[in-house]
């Protein structure tokens, strides 16, 4: 938690202030009920009015100074709360943008999206609640009990049997729900996971005409889900009765012996009054003691979450000292000997992987699945670092240069289109937010885009959901090509990028790719042969080696994958067609 | 006297917000409507309710009752010790056991109350449950292509929830809350008028003030929980979009918006925690004044002797209990909307229209040959866009058909009205002669095995997912099955073997090995027509080939439609039905599209045009 804590460290005095001031809040609470008494001593049993409107006024100038405390309190709880919090969750977010994708892929992304909000929202709450209990509740409590010892020592024990009676409740209540909690929770998780399936699979359950055995399932598992609900429901709705009756027995206690402690002579009447007090602000204190011990292992199960991202460094840095690549850049990228793998798996994913990408050539790379294809180009941009050999822009180690200068000649085009909230134009310009409107208009046109974006209401002011959720597959993916091309990168990375296309539209595309950016690197990942057929390199890629190196009719001829993958795809004629 | 500080709740430790009722910035349309739709369900349980009810009211009353008896053993106290003669110990006795009795009573009948109470909810939450799952079998298809998965989902877990809860909590307070305010009020009156008027004229003013703070955090509430969700989409965003952000050097930017978000976040959150904060000592203080005020009338009455001390110490335990079942009642009308709000999402569901009934049906053929005609087929989606216009064709039994087009043309259309899962708008489709629209749906789906791209898998084991379509298969047809798909060899390699459970998250089984399963699945059913989807999807081109093969071996001597993606099948196919915008625009055999050199044609030679 040494990370939670650092964060902590300008707050260390406002909280010694706050707990000065829940001193003052306690001692106000304690002092209170003397006033009670002597109201009543001196004023009510006396007949006194005057005494009555002194110590009423006393009181009331007491009780307002508490009040004062509670609110300092409260505002500076709640500042300090929002406030540590504030600089963690900016922390967290930092941190993890600055993440290569090995620790990014560690956690998976809704992980540290839970980490960096519901985890914060929940050690928030906790935090507020805490500062405002944490300091009083034992303060009242102890004090509670000694007052009341100083007032009546012969009924001390009143006070304590309550909290004997309540805390055994609270221990036994716990005891036999929270294991019921965990339980509900993952009936719950059922529940949803059930009804998700239904959905999901309306299709093939309707097909396979499943649809009552479904609901059986689902039945069933909802008639666990309440039957569990139902005891621990029946458990917990002790507690309520419970306490108002120990509330109520420990008044009647404190009054039925106390009119033998008065019978006695060492007790006044309005005493009794006072001790009231004190034994429903120390069964107050005891219950705000068992909240803070529930609640605090919950947040510190944030915490821990939260602690282990701050934790890690990231793997990728910029040198302290970087080189800069040449101005008239040329654009070579280079693999020497690369090998790659996920940290803690034994197989790796690339190994002795060798090439050169030159400019105003396309260089592109098939292989099946998990044969590291992707790796391989996001090794380029850096968001990976390879494990050993190196990867060099014209001739230049990647790493020695800084991260944002080597990626601003790059041109990625990830497998999944991924599109920003915002509008059109926002999106192409991502790489280049002072792109000109002539160089926007130009990407799109490249990206074979222009077209439906002017069919858009707004054309290229027109909004984008988040996810780029109103535009369809192939028009991200377009989106996407252009916010590379606006870039205008001596670097082009393709991953996958024209799958999502029809053929036409992949075909034209190619073309004016070719046309516009003939001096750049193209290196592109394809799953249809049709889609790299024309480039003047193909690297074969299985299970991370190269296994072949060449031309189409090259590799036709030369590597058996190849081969394979070409014949899935073409029958033998259109082979013969296209040599 | 005793203090009452703020009811601390042992259900809802989520961090909530006094006085939001869970969500009450959401509102009901229909309110008054969905109220009546919620007695529906609650109607089983009248005479419960009425008991729970009764429980709650011998509860609250004995309850009420116990500070007056106390202040009447005080009073035994002061008589004996200042009246002198000593204190009258067996009246005490008397009075200690009646009240003990009294507050045993009261706790034994609001045990029994939440009991029941919480049995009634839970029984309800399962009512609602399903139904809601129920409604799911029977809606058509075009709910599910129109509504988000999630939000569906939603309303079976939270909205469920939240009525659940409110109930459980809401109801029994509606009523203990009415009978305090009323039953306090008049105890108090009996104690004193004066003294009353006084209580009265202290606590107005603190609902007053305790309703302006509570609208005023409310605000910033509001503001704290927009910022809260800006925050999260960002996160969200930025974080699903990492290698993106990264490799367009992004970062900076992200981090400066992330820091505007933050920075409102933290300013309406500090305001709104601060606030909803100031309740408990505000109201503190104004009882504190309540007390001092009745405690110098009180003093001033018992001077003249009009009244006991006993009265007074009961009356400022009154006074203590009266603001929780009005700060509860002012609640109330947040809980009941938030309530309603969930019902309403709910009802609004269940009231979804159904499918069409069936109509009297003619069985199904029972040797079916597969043949299929469309005549004149009209279909649209959406009522007067007809997407699929006087369609015809005529399948022989046995053929393979290809359906081709690019990505989005509405390929799957022909799926949907094949299997029935939309209805056609004109003309008709009939299978060996039967229209199927007169067939029961179950009969048309039992004439299709089914493969689609989507492999749905359910969360189960290997072999009941294999055996989806045909529960009772023996071990040894599953694993015929899996052999035949070519998963067998794969299987075995699970450490359970057919035993492995499928869950959401199986990385252990890759695309191309679901695939081959739901092909098994298929195989297993032994349908005798056929829906295939070809995998465009990235699968390694050794599952590539197995896939092919078990797809081919299973449309062997079956009627088959195939939306193809392999020139292969294309080539082969006996009918290429060719799509476009959602509609056919050309059928025929693959020579003969070629020569009528038409959109077919035109995105075959795409394929090979240069780069």
């Amino acid at each position: 938690m040494e990370h939670l804590a650092k964060y902590f460290k300008p707050y260390w005095l406002a909280l010694g202030g706050l707990i000065i001031l829940v001193w003052g809040q306690a001692y106000v609470n304690l002092t209170l009920p003397d006033y009670t008494a002597r109201i009543v001593n001196q004023g009510i049993v006396a007949k006194d009015i005057a005494a009555v409107w002194s110590n009423g006024l006393q009181m009331l100038l007491l009780a307002l100074f508490g009040g004062v405390c509670t609110i300092v309190i409260g505002f500076v709880a709640s500042k300090i709360a929002t406030g540590y919090v504030r600089r963690l969750r900016e922390a967290i977010f930092i941190k993890v943008e600055q993440f290569s994708l090995s620790e990014f892929n560690t956690f998976s992304s809704s992980s540290l999206v839970t980490r960096a909000t519901n985890d914060m929202q929940q050690i928030q709450n906790v935090l507020s609640m805490v500062l405002r209990m944490a300091f009083l509740a034992p303060f009242m409590g102890i004090g509670s009990i000694i007052k009341a010892h100083q007032l009546a020592p012969t009924m001390s024990w009143i006070v304590l049997a309550a909290i004997g009676v309540l805390v055994s409740l609270i221990i036994l209540l716990f005891v036999v729900a929270i294991p019921k909690f965990t339980l509900i929770q993952k009936l719950v998780d059922k529940l949803s996971l059930q009804a998700r399936e239904m959905l999901t699979g309306v299709r093939v359950i309707r097909a396979y005409n499943n649809d009552d055995r479904q609901q059986d399932k689902f039945d069933r598992t909802n008639l666990e889900s309440t039957r569990l609900n139902i005891f621990v429901n029946r458990v917990m709705a002790l507690m309520q009765p419970v306490m108002t009756l120990v509330m109520g027995l420990a008044s009647v206690a404190v009054v039925w012996v106390g009119s033998y402690v008065v019978s006695a002579g060492n007790l006044e009447v309005g005493n009794l009054l006072a001790l009231m007090q004190y034994v429903s602000q120390t069964i107050m204190a005891f219950l705000m003691i068992s909240i803070i011990f529930i609640m605090v292992p919950r947040a510190a199960v944030s915490g821990r979450r939260v602690n282990e991202v701050l934790a890690i460094e990231p793997m990728i840095s910029d040198p302290v000292l970087p080189t800069h690549l040449p101005k008239a850049l040329r654009g070579v990228v280079e693999f020497h000997d690369v090998d790659f793998g996920y940290e803690g798996s034994e197989q790796p994913v690339l190994s002795k992987v060798s090439f050169t990408a030159e400019p105003g050539q396309t260089t592109a790379i098939i292989g099946g699945t998990g044969s590291g294809k992707s790796t391989l180009l996001s090794l380029i941009p850096r968001l990976y670092d390879v494990s050993s050999g190196s990867v060099t822009v014209d001739g230049v180690d990647i790493r020695q240069l800084s991260q944002e200068e080597l990626r601003s000649h790059i041109g990625y085009v990830p497998q999944k289109a991924s599109l920003f909230s915002g509008t059109v134009r926002s999106n192409i310009a991502y790489g280049k937010p002072h792109a000109s409107e002539a160089e926007l208009d130009q990407a799109a046109d490249t990206a074979q885009a222009r077209e439906f974006i002017t069919g858009l209401p707004k054309g290229l002011n027109n909004p984008i959901a988040q996810a780029g959720n109103n535009v369809s597959g192939g028009q991200k993916q377009r989106l996407s090509i252009a916010r590379a091309l606006a870039k205008k990168p001596k670097i082009y990375l393709f991953d996958d990028s024209f799958s999502a296309l029809d053929y036409k539209t992949d075909a034209a595309l190619r073309r004016a790719l070719k046309t516009e950016t003939s001096t750049a690197t193209f290196i592109v990942v394809a799953q249809r042969i049709s889609t790299i057929m024309q480039a003047e390199k193909i690297i074969v890629l299985d299970q991370g080696r190269i296994i072949g190196m060449g031309t189409h009719h090259e590799l036709l001829l030369s590597s058996v994958v190849y081969r394979e993958i070409a014949e899935s795809q073409m029958s033998a004629s259109e082979l013969a067609r296209e040599q | 006297m005793e203090k009452k500080q703020q009811p601390v709740g042992f259900r809802g430790f989520r961090g909530g917000h006094p006085g939001m009722g869970g969500g009450s910035t959401e509102k009901a349309k229909h309110f008054k409507r969905t109220l009546i739709q919620m007695f529906g369900y609650l109607r089983p349980y009248w005479g419960h309710l009425v008991f729970v009810a009764l429980c709650a009211i011998v509860s609250t009353i004995f309850a009420i009752a116990s500070p007056k008896i106390l202040g009447k053993m005080t009073d035994e106290i002061i008589k004996g010790t200042i009246g002198g003669g000593g204190i009258n110990f067996s009246t005490i006795t008397t009075i200690g056991l009646w009240l003990i009795g009294l507050y045993v009573i009261s706790a034994v009948f609001g045990y029994i109350q939440s009991w029941v109470m919480t049995t009634i909810s839970q029984r309800i939450t399962y009512a609602f449950r399903r139904d809601i799952s129920e409604k799911i079998a029977r809606l058509p298809l075009h709910y599910f292509d129109r509504h988000e998965n999630g939000d569906i989902v939603s309303r079976v877990t939270n909205d469920v929830e939240t009525i659940s809860q409110n109930l459980n909590q809401g109801m029994t307070q509606i009523v203990t809350s009415m009978i305090m305010i009323v039953g306090i009020l008049v105890m108090m009156i009996t104690i004193s008028w004066p003294m009353t008027l006084i209580a009265m004229l202290v606590l107005p003013s603190s609902i007053m003030l305790i309703s302006l703070i509570v609208r005023r955090s409310q605000r910033y509430y509001g503001r704290q929980q927009a910022a809260l969700g800006e925050i999260d989409g960002h996160i969200d965003e930025m974080f699903s979009n990492h290698a993106v952000v990264r490799a367009f050097n992004g970062e900076s930017r992200s981090i400066k918006k992330f820091s505007i978000i933050n920075e409102k976040l933290y300013q309406s959150g500090w305001k709104s925690q601060f606030l909803s904060g100031l309740m408990m000592p505000v109201m503190q203080f104004i009882s504190n004044i309540g007390y001092v005020a009745v405690a110098v009338v009180g003093g001033w009455l018992a001077v003249n002797g009009r009244i006991s001390i006993g009265d007074i110490q009961a009356f400022i335990q009154y006074m203590n209990q009266f603001t929780q079942p009005i700060s509860q009642t002012a609640n109330i009308a947040n809980v009941l909307q938030a309530t309603a709000a969930a019902a309403e999402r709910i009802f609004e569901f269940l009231s979804e229209e159904k499918e069409e009934p069936e109509t009297d049906s003619v069985a199904s053929p029972a040797i079916v040959k597969g043949e299929v005609i469309f005549s004149d087929v009209s279909f649209g989606y959406n009522p007067g866009q007809s997407i699929i216009k006087h369609f015809t064709t005529h399948i022989k039994s046995k053929q393979s058909v290809a359906i081709v087009g690019p990505t989005g043309a509405g390929k799957t259309t022909i799926v949907n009205l094949l299997m029935r899962f939309y209805d056609i708008d004109r003309g008709s489709i009939s299978i060996d002669g039967i229209d199927i629209d007169k067939m029961k749906r179950h009969d048309v789906r039992r004439l299709f095995g089914m493969v689609l791209q989507d492999t749905w898998l359910f969360q189960g084991s290997i072999a009941e997912n294999i055996a989806y379509g045909k529960p009772n298969a023996s071990h040894d047809e599953i694993v015929a099955a899996a052999a035949a798909a070519h998963v067998d060899h794969f299987i075995n390699t699970l450490p359970d073997g057919y035993d492995t459970i499928i869950s959401e998250t199986a990385d252990s089984i890759s695309a191309g090995e679901k695939q081959l399963l739901t092909i098994a699945r298929a195989i297993l059913a032994d349908a005798p027509m056929l829906i295939l989807d070809e995998a465009t999807s990235s699968v390694d081109t050794r599952t590539e080939a197995l896939i092919q093969s078990a797809m081919d071996k299973l449309s062997h001597g079956r009627t088959s439609f195939v939306i193809a993606h392999r020139l292969s099948t294309i080539r082969n196919a006996d009918v290429i039905l060719v799509m476009r915008d959602g509609n056919i625009v050309e059928q025929g055999k693959h020579a003969e599209l070629l020569l009528q050199k038409g959109y077919y044609a035109d995105l075959y030679d795409s394929q090979f045009s240069q780069i």
